[in-house]
C-alpha cells in the first residue's frame, strides 16, 4: 500500500520511495526515507493535498507524490 | 592572524535564520515565513572585539543535495567559498529534520557552530532539550538561542570568534554512510543524537498549530475562512484608510496655496507655475494622500499574515484549482506576493521548480491588482457603494474589492489553463509544501518593518514617477495644436475604442501614460477632467463622485474601469522584471498582451450587454 491509501490519523512506516530520482531524493531529503514513521495529518479539498507528520514536520503532498511512498499500514496509533 | 573572516549561515527555511542573520548583522530586512524565500545571497559585516566577520546568509534549504538551484548554491559556497567558520541555525523544534542537514554539512567542513535557535519555542511545547549533549554528540559547538528576544546571541558571537580564530577546534563524529542510502544513513543518526538530545519528544496533532490547521485548512470552512480574513483586511484598510486620506489632501492642497502665493510674489510665469504646482506638486500630492494610507495598513496587516505563516495554507487550499489549471499550488504563493507588488510576485516565482509551471506564474501574475491599483479599486468601490459621507463605512466597498479580488483570481485560474492547454502544455511537476508552525508575529516590529521596507518603498518609487509624469499631463493638458489642447486630440483619438469599452479616451490616455507606475493612472484621468474645466481643489472622495458623474460617469463607467485595472498590461517595473526573469522578449510580450486581451474583451462584452438592457 501507499501514503495515499492512509485516512487521516493513520500512522505508516515508508518500505520504498518508487518515485523517479530527482523526487526520490527531494522526498528523501525532507526525511522520507525508508523505516521513517508517519501519519496523515489532514486531508485538503477533493482528496488532492493531504498533510503528513514527518519527523517533527508537516509536509503536503499532491496524491500522485504519494502514490509513490510505499508503506506499511501501522493503524491508528504507532 | 588576520583580522577578517568569512562565516556562511546555513539552515533549513522557518528555522528564524533571517532573524539571527539580522541581529548578527544589524541589517534591516525582510524575513520570510515560507520555503525557499532567500534566493539570493545576502551579505552583512559583525565586529566584535576588533575583528570583522563577514556574513553571508544562505538560502535555506532542507539539503545539500544539489536538486535545486538554492542547494546547489549554499553547497557551492561551503565547498568552494572558504569560510571561516559555517553556522548551521537549527530548529529546536523540528531537530531530526534539521540535524540532517548539520550532519550533511559536517561532511563538507569541520568549521561548524550550531546555532540551536527557537528555543523558546521548544521551552513553551516542553521539549526538554540537552543542548551539551548535543554538542557531545556532534563534536562541534552548539549554542542555544532565541534569536527573537535576542538570548543567546552573545554567546554565539564568541563561539563563531573563537572557531574562527582557531582556539576553538571542532572535532565532529563522523557518520559511517557506506552501507545504506547516504540520506537515509544521515537521518538515521539524526534520528539517533534527537533521542538523546530531546527529553519529551512532541506529540503530533496537539497544540496551538494543529488545532488552528483544523479550522484553517478544513474542507468546508478553509475557503470561507481565507475570504472572510481578506474581507476583513480590505475593511479594515478601506474605514482605517478614509480619514488619514482627508487630512493629507487637506494639507498638500494648504501648501499648494501657499506655492501659489510664493509663485506669485516671485512674477513667476504661468506657464511656471502650472508645470511645477498644478502638474508636478498636484500629481505628487494625489499620489501620497490617496495611496499612503491604504498601503500601510494593508502592507502591515499583509505582513502579519505572512510573519504568522498563513501564505502556506493558502497555497494547500488552492492547490486543487492550480492543478486543475495545470500549474503549481506555489503559483498561490507568488500570487499573494502579486498583491503587494507585481515585480515581487514575479521574483517569487522563483520557488517553482519547473521552468514550464514558473513560466505560467510569471505570465499570470499581472492578474492579481497590486497595491498600486488597489487605490483603484477602492476609490470606485467607495463611490459605487455611496458610502463617501460615512467615513468608517467600508462594508460595502470592501465586499466589492472582495468580489473584484475574487474575480481576478479566477482569470488568473482561467488564463493559467489557457496557458497549459496550449503554448505551455507538459507534466505536471510534483509539488511539495512545507506547512510551518504558526508563529505570533511581533506586531511593533513587524509594523514599523512594512512601512519601512515595503510602504516608502513602494510609494518613492510611485512619487518619483508622478512628478515628471504630473508635468507632463499638464503640458498635454495646457498646450493647443490647432484649436485643442494636445490632450483632448490624444484622448478624442482613443475615444472610439474608449467608448467601445465602455470607457472613454480620458481613461484609455490615463492608463497608457500609467505605464510607468499604476499610482498615477488615477491622477492623471483627473487631471485630464479638470484642465477641461476651471481649475478645481479635490478634496476626498465626494469631490471625486462630482467630478466623475459631471464627465458623464455611470456605474458602467466605474464598473469598467475596475475591470481594466485589473486586466491590463503590467507597469513598467514588472516587465522588466519579467524580461529579467525570463531572459526573453517574447514572454514578456505576451506578458502584457494576455491580461490586455481579457480587459478589453471583457469591457467590450460588458458594455454591450448593458446597451442590450438598456434598448
Amino acid at each position: 500500500m501507499t501514503l495515499a491509501d492512509l485516512t487521516r490519523g493513520q500512522w505508516g512506516v515508508v518500505e520504498m520511495v518508487s518515485a523517479e530520482a530527482v523526487l526520490r531524493q527531494r522526498l528523501f531529503d525532507l526525511g522520507l526515507v525508508p523505516g521513517t514513521l508517519v501519519q496523515v495529518r489532514f486531508i485538503g479539498r477533493k482528496g488532492n493535498l493531504a498533510a503528513y507528520y514527518v519527523r517533527g514536520s508537516v509536509l503536503a503532498l499532491r496524491r500522485s507524490t504519494a502514490q509513490q511512498v510505499l508503506i506499511r499500514s501501522e493503524g491508528d496509533s504507532r | 592572524m588576520k583580522s577578517s573572516y568569512l562565516v556562511a549561515l546555513a539552515g533549513n527555511p522557518n528555522t528564524g535564520k533571517s532573524t539571527v542573520f539580522n541581529a548578527l548583522t544589524g541589517l534591516k530586512q525582510h524575513t520570510g515565513n515560507w520555503p525557499g524565500k532567500t534566493v539570493l545571497l545576502k551579505r552583512g559585516t559583525l565586529r566584535h572585539q576588533g575583528n570583522t566577520y563577514e556574513i553571508v546568509d544562505l538560502p535555506g534549504t532542507y539539503s545539500l543535495s544539489a536538486s535545486s538551484p538554492e542547494e546547489e548554491a549554499a553547497r557551492e559556497f561551503i565547498t568552494l567559498g572558504d569560510p571561516d567558520v559555517v553556522v548551521v541555525v537549527v530548529d529546536a523544534t523540528c531537530l531530526e529534520r534539521n540535524l540532517h542537514l548539520t550532519l550533511q554539512i559536517l561532511q563538507l567542513t569541520h568549521q561548524v557552530v550550531v546555532c540551536l535557535n527557537l528555543m523558546d519555542e521548544a521551552e513553551k511545547l516542553n521539549l526538554r532539550l540537552d543542548p551539551s549533549r548535543l554538542e557531545a554528540e556532534l563534536g562541534v559547538p552548539v549554542v542555544p538561542t532565541a534569536a527573537v528576544t535576542g538570548e543567546g546571541l552573545q554567546d554565539l558571537k564568541d563561539a563563531i570568534a573563537r572557531t574562527a580564530q582557531g582556539q576553538l577546534t571542532p572535532q565532529p563524529n563522523p557518520v559511517n554512510t557506506d552501507e545504506e542510502q547516504p540520506t537515509a544513513a544521515l537521518y538515521r543518526r539524526a534520528e539517533e543524537i534527537a533521542a538523546l538530545v530531546v527529553g519529551n519528544p512532541p506529540e503530533p496533532g496537539t497544540g496551538f498549530t494543529a488545532r488552528l490547521d483544523n479550522l484553517v485548512t478544513s474542507r468546508a470552512f478553509g475557503i470561507p475562512f481565507m475570504l472572510v480574513l481578506l474581507g476583513g483586511i480590505l475593511w479594515l484598510t478601506i474605514s482605517g484608510a478614509n480619514y488619514p486620506s482627508e487630512i493629507l489632501a487637506k494639507a498638500f492642497f494648504k501648501v499648494e496655496a501657499y506655492l501659489d502665493l510664493l509663485f506669485t510674489k516671485l512674477n513667476f510665469p504661468t506657464w511656471l507655475h502650472g508645470v511645477l504646482v498644478l502638474g508636478m506638486y498636484r500629481g505628487l500630492a494625489w499620489v501620497v494622500s490617496v495611496m499612503l494610507p491604504p498601503m500601510a495598513i494593508f502592507f502591515s496587516l499583509f505582513t502579519l499574515l505572512e510573519d504568522l505563516g498563513l501564505l502556506p495554507r493558502i497555497a494547500f487550499n488552492l492547490d486543487p484549482y492550480f492543478q486543475r489549471a495545470g500549474a503549481n499550488g506555489k503559483q498561490a504563493l507568488t500570487m499573494a506576493m502579486g498583491f503587494g507588488c507585481n515585480a515581487a510576485g514575479v521574483t517569487a516565482a522563483r520557488i517553482i521548480d519547473s521552468p514550464r509551471e514558473r513560466l505560467v506564474a510569471i505570465l499570470t501574475n499581472n492578474f492579481m491588482p497590486c497595491n498600486g491599483r488597489f487605490p483603484i479599486l477602492i476609490v470606485m468601490g467607495t463611490i459605487a457603494a455611496g458610502s463617501v459621507a460615512r467615513p468608517g463605512a467600508g462594508f460595502t466597498p470592501a465586499l466589492i474589492v472582495l468580489g473584484a479580488i475574487v474575480v481576478s483570481v479566477l482569470a488568473a485560474l482561467i488564463a493559467s489553463k489557457l496557458l497549459t492547454a496550449t503554448i505551455l502544455r507538459g507534466e505536471s511537476s510534483f509539488f511539495i509544501l512545507e506547512l510551518p508552525p504558526y508563529r505570533l508575529p511581533q506586531v511593533g516590529v513587524v509594523v514599523v518593518r512594512s512601512f519601512l521596507d515595503r510602504t516608502l518603498a513602494v510609494l518613492w518609487r510611485a512619487v518619483v514617477v508622478a512628478a515628471p509624469c504630473g508635468a507632463l499631463t499638464w503640458v498635454l493638458a495646457n498646450v493647443s495644436v490647432s484649436g485643442a489642447t494636445l490632450l483632448a486630440h490624444l484622448s478624442s483619438w482613443l475615444h472610439p475604442l474608449g467608448s467601445a469599452m465602455g470607457l472613454d479616451g480620458v481613461i484609455l490616455l490615463g492608463f497608457i501614460l500609467g505605464l510607468p507606475a499604476n499610482e498615477i493612472i488615477i491622477p492623471i484621468i483627473f487631471m485630464g477632467y479638470l484642465s477641461a474645466n476651471s481649475l478645481m481643489e479635490v478634496q476626498g472622495l465626494a469631490a471625486i463622485q462630482e467630478i466623475l458623474t459631471n464627465h458623464g460617469w455611470t456605474w458602467l463607467t466605474a464598473l469598467n474601469f475596475m475591470v481594466f485595472a485589473i486586466f491590463h498590461w503590467p507597469c513598467a517595473t514588472t516587465l522588466l522584471t519579467i524580461k529579467k526573469e525570463t531572459g526573453s522578449t517574447k514572454w514578456t510580450l505576451l506578458s502584457a498582451l494576455l491580461p490586455t486581451a481579457f480587459g478589453v474583451i471583457l469591457c467590450v462584452l460588458l458594455a454591450r450587454i448593458v446597451k442590450l438592457w438598456a434598448v
